[in-house]
């Protein structure tokens, strides 16, 4: 058999993967390395496969993501700081048929936006809560956020988190896993292939159960912040992987029983 | 034994350099490459294209969407 060159594969019919339709071509201000881009990804393939695109309401909250309406071609509304949970509430209630989601950072959710997100969270609003945690404050250079890990760096805390003095970092979905109002919490990561197939499941599931109306669904991903963090984007993931994960272990925290 | 052949199509003038398609490729298709692009990153490129099997993972974790992934069945 004639050996294939690269131009017999470069073909329509053997396409593999490709990003979704929904990304646009902007190129995304994140930096190298950045898992925003990837969780970015994750989503709008979602709603492309569950054919979401006019159905569907973001929230862009304060942070580095705030740019998120640039790089996904669906409705948006931009919410005050932390106040994204409050927003997403008022929309799914005048306009229940939507599909509606927040996408938080950790400054914004576990910071300023504690009170919106618990609430919400406890009154079990049909909404998907999607938390990025990189455990630092991002945009604004690094600053020590409520997720930063005991002794960890950030430019507020220049020697370290100190418990004692700024008190121990918190998990939010497992604090939200205790309120009766969510339905389904989880935490995934978007650092390898795996962990982005798993988050996509992980939202696909949401997608399920806002349609069902069964509660709240809130969806962690622990993420990194290669320039926040002051490492190089493979660095930083693995320090993840060694520092992250053990505090913030992976998988599911609630699972609603099966209809 | 069927064999799959894979190919990656990338799109280096977006590409960021942040090497996490290098580490993630199974295979070592994929490296940096030593010149620029126009934003002065180093690009990734398939610098192994034969050993391609075509499984995406590059294009999956990718942040910045620049990789397009082909396959074909040989043999």
């Amino acid at each position: 058999m004639a050996e294939l060159t690269f131009k017999d594969i470069i073909k329509p019919e053997n396409l593999a993967y490709t990003k979704s339709k929904l990304m646009t071509d902007n190129v995304m201000h994140y930096c190298p390395g950045c898992g925003h881009g990837t969780a970015h990804q994750v989503l709008a393939e979602v709603l492309e496969e569950e054919n979401l695109q006019s159905k569907t309401i973001g929230i862009t909250p304060v942070g580095c993501s705030v740019l998120m309406y640039n790089y996904i071609d669906i409705d948006f509304q931009e919410a005050a700081h932390g106040r994204a949970p409050a927003l997403a509430t008022a929309v799914k209630r005048l306009m229940p048929d939507k599909f509606v989601f927040t996408y938080q950072g950790d400054g914004d959710l576990a910071a300023i936006g504690t009170a919106e997100t618990i609430h919400t969270c406890n009154r079990g609003e049909n909404i998907l809560i999607l938390f990025i945690n990189n455990g630092i404050y991002g945009m604004t250079g690094g600053q020590m956020a409520p997720t930063t890990l005991e002794g960890m760096k950030s430019s507020t805390s220049p020697y370290g988190r100190n418990v004692s003095t700024m008190g121990s970092p918190i998990k939010m979905a497992n604090i939200v896993a205790m309120l009766p109002g969510t339905c389904y919490v989880t935490r995934q990561s978007v650092n390898t292939a795996l962990g982005a197939r798993k988050l996509k499941r992980a939202i696909k599931k949401a997608v399920q159960y806002q349609n069902e109306k069964r509660g709240t669904c809130f969806i962690e991903v622990v993420s990194n912040c290669p320039s926040g963090w002051k490492m190089t984007p493979v660095e930083s993931n693995k320090w993840m992987e060694e520092n992250m994960f053990p505090f913030y272990p992976l998988g599911d925290i609630k699972v609603p029983e099966e209809k | 034994m069927a064999k799959i052949k894979g190919a990656v199509v990338i799109d280096t003038e977006r590409c960021k350099g942040c090497e996490v398609c290098v580490v993630t490729c199974p295979m070592d298709t994929l490296a940096l490459a030593v010149e620029v692009n126009a934003k002065g990153y180093h690009y990734c490129y398939a610098a192994n294209p034969e050993t391609c099997t075509g499984c995406a993972n590059c294009a999956v974790v990718c942040p910045d969407g620049v990789i397009t992934v082909y396959k074909i069945k040989v043999g």
